[in-house]
């Protein structure tokens, strides 16, 4: 449904996409993931065949994103990062104006709107203007008005960034719906625990794909032990971590530290050090690994792993 | 296609009359641009303050004077008692004329000889110095030929009765010259066909340039360009909306010019509309273009006004075109504005037929079809 094949993107000297290689299979949910500068968005904006890469090629739905850019984009529905949706128009002028867009007939978009409102719940709301609704309803009316034309990939970028946790979850629910009737969704996020909600994830680090697979292999990449220790003085201890041999990853999450362990046997030598510092420590224990500490881990290390 | 272009002529129709701001623009502002222009627009000058020294005072001097004062030019409200005064009034700007008459006036005049009296003008505005200038000479030269008559009469009829002389036949050659389509030299007639062109100008190049770079700054213009629309239904759709407003302020401003400030309209009002839809293809295009060429509204913004303003200045608005240097001359062949200012005002004034102004109307299309076609094909549905 999706394969990205040696695919770079260079603004002058910087390199945005790196020669990236990604395949996604047809009804998966795959997320995308990496920090704000990684690449995400001109991954998503490339293949959405608005933006044209430096070298290398895409196939969505079975289009190339270069010779085939108008026929793939009645396949697609993309949502980029800022709303995109007009403000000044009401709900139904927005839904109307799409649908005419994709040239829906009149029966298809009397169908296509009972299943959105269905959906979204934005019926009551439909004479608003877009940009009275909250965050999540705007993204829940842009999540509609891409999928009025069925598309059969979803590339969606970010779409719950700054949206409230209650309407995350909501509109991850209408994101299953979408994939139970056999859409491929390609979803950037920043959230780990989105991530987790993927079939596949991607991890993506300046511009380069550094991990691809199902969230419980990629958690096997790590052959180490996980740690977390919460304690007084959470600063000195994770300098005193830093000049232990055989300590691969320090980081911090909020009062408590993670690291990571290559033998179980040096945990004692690393109990005595705190102490003789004067760092009292309130709970240590083994932990398995989120996303996130394999990403952390993954860009520490710097290794490169190809998978999937 | 149509009904693509359609809905986004639509949309763009809902938008725009949900902008209060927008509306504004589009039809308060031409009005009060053209009541503003129609009341200030005008060269021709009235009242013009003057100060009179008159060392002669004799009934001669006081006729050449009361010729200054019932002209309606010029009001006399300043008698200096010396020539210092004078120009001191000059200095303070409290008069733009001077006129000192010799204590020898008469004396001279009965000589017959040329008899100088001194006129000072302010020249700091070089415009109205010359206009002022042009009024006093004709006042002169009226004044001149009554004095020169009442002589010669004078004379014939000393002769006649004293029989010396057989009458005669005077040929008396006059230079009589008629202004034709603007009898009474208006400047406002001549203006107001112009500013119609300036604000048909203004506002569509600036609405269409700035809506696109609207979509563009929003971001909405990303979710347009993953939808399977063509680039010339999106264009069309986007654009046409901007000719309507066109046509509409065309019907307002002739409305008010001709029945407000009665500027005459003597053509076809088909062949206005005909020449103001070819007018709108270059500026649209041209609006077009430079939203090819601006990131954010203000870019856009700034773009129209660097055209706008060498536009109006190089295409006979204010300065004819032929006092112009050769090449910039040339340069004002690519100004749309010059073309469309020679069929307005013929249209008006002179109720010209399209057998006399299509030599303007086809530049100007040639001008609206390669810009168009420009603008065109830099406009992509990509991003950056």
């Amino acid at each position: 449904m999706l394969e990205i094949l040696n695919l770079l993107k260079q603004y002058g000297s910087l390199v945005a996409v790196d020669y990236l290689n990604l395949k996604i299979e047809k009804g998966e949910m795959a997320g995308l993931v990496g920090p704000d500068g990684a690449g995400k968005t001109t991954l998503m904006r490339i293949l959405s065949a608005i933006l044209p890469p430096t070298s290398g090629s895409a196939r969505v739905a079975g289009y190339d994103i270069i010779r085939d850019a108008e026929k793939l984009k009645e396949k697609i529905g993309y949502m980029p990062q800022r709303f995109g949706l007009y403000e000044d128009l009401t709900v139904l002028e927005n839904l109307n104006f799409f649908s005419e867009l994709y040239q829906l007939s009149k029966k298809q978009k009397d169908e296509k709107y009972k299943e959105v409102f269905n959906f979204s719940q934005l019926e009551p709301f439909k004479d608003f203007l877009a940009g009275n609704l909250s965050g999540g309803m705007k993204q829940k009316l842009a999540l509609s008005c891409v999928l009025l034309h069925t598309p059969e990939v979803l590339l969606l970028d970010e779409p719950t960034r700054g949206v409230d946790p209650l309407s995350r979850r909501d509109f991850w629910r209408i994101l299953f719906e979408q994939q139970k009737r056999g859409i491929t969704i390609f979803i950037s996020t920043s959230y780990m625990d989105e991530a987790e909600r993927c079939q596949k994830v991607a991890f993506l680090d300046k511009g380069r794909l550094i991990a691809y697979g199902t969230p419980k292999k990629l958690k096997e990449i790590m052959n180490e032990f996980l740690y977390e220790i919460s304690c007084d003085k959470t600063r000195e201890a994770k300098s005193v971590l830093e000049k232990v041999d055989g300590i691969s990853g320090i980081s911090i999450f909020g009062e408590k530290i993670h690291f990571t362990l290559r033998e179980e046997k040096l945990l004692a030598n690393i109990k005595n050090k705190l102490k003789d510092t004067g760092v009292e420590i309130l709970n240590l224990r083994r932990i398995e690994p989120s996303l996130e500490d394999i990403f952390i881990f993954l860009k520490q290390d710097k290794i490169e792993i190809r998978n999937g | 296609m149509w009904e693509r272009i359609k809905h986004i002529f639509l949309k763009e129709s809902i938008q725009i009359r949900r902008d209060r701001r927008m509306l504004m623009i589009i039809f308060v502002a031409p009005l009060l641009q053209l009541v503003l222009l129609g009341y200030a627009a005008t060269m021709d000058i009235n009242r013009i303050p003057t100060a009179v020294l008159d060392f002669s005072k004799t009934q001669e001097s006081r006729e050449l004077i009361s010729l200054f004062r019932n002209s309606g030019r010029f009001t006399i409200n300043h008698i200096p008692e010396s020539q210092k005064e004078l120009v001191e009034l000059l200095d303070q700007g409290k008069i733009w004329v001077g006129i000192e008459i010799e204590n020898d006036f008469v004396k001279e005049m009965k000589k017959g000889k040329t008899v100088p009296i001194q006129i000072l003008i302010d020249g700091t505005n070089s415009n109205t110095a010359g206009v002022v200038s042009g009024y006093i000479n004709q006042l002169l030269f009226s004044y001149n030929k009554k004095i020169s008559q009442d002589k010669l009469q004078k004379k014939l009829a000393q002769g006649l009765l004293s029989g010396q002389v057989q009458p005669v036949k005077i040929l008396n050659l006059e230079n009589q010259a008629r202004a034709w389509y603007n009898p009474e030299l208006k400047s406002r007639d001549y203006n107001l066909p112009g500013v119609l062109a300036l604000i048909l100008m203004i506002t569509t190049m600036m609405l269409t340039s700035m809506a696109i770079v609207r979509e563009k700054e929003i971001g909405t213009i990303e979710q347009l360009m993953v939808t399977p629309i063509k680039t010339t239904e999106l264009i069309l759709g986007k654009v046409i909306p901007f000719a309507l407003i066109g046509f509409i302020d065309v019907v307002l401003v002739t409305s008010v010019a001709v029945l407000w400030f009665k500027i005459p309209f003597r053509g076809s009002f088909f062949l206005l509309f005909l020449s103001v839809g070819v007018y709108l293809l270059t500026t649209i295009g041209i609006g077009l273009f430079f939203s090819t060429l601006s990131r954010t509204q203000q870019q856009s913004m700034m773009l129209t006004f660097f055209f706008v303003m060498p536009a109006i200045i190089l295409s006979g608005f204010m300065f004819p075109i032929a006092n112009m240097p050769r090449l910039i001359q040339y340069l004002s062949f690519a100004n749309p504005l010059r073309y469309f200012l020679v069929i307005v005002r013929g249209i008006f004034l002179k109720g010209s037929s399209f057998r006399v102004l299509w030599d303007q109307i086809l530049p100007l299309g040639i001008i609206g079809v390669i810009v168009l076609i420009l603008s065109t094909a830099r406009f992509k549905k990509k991003i950056g």
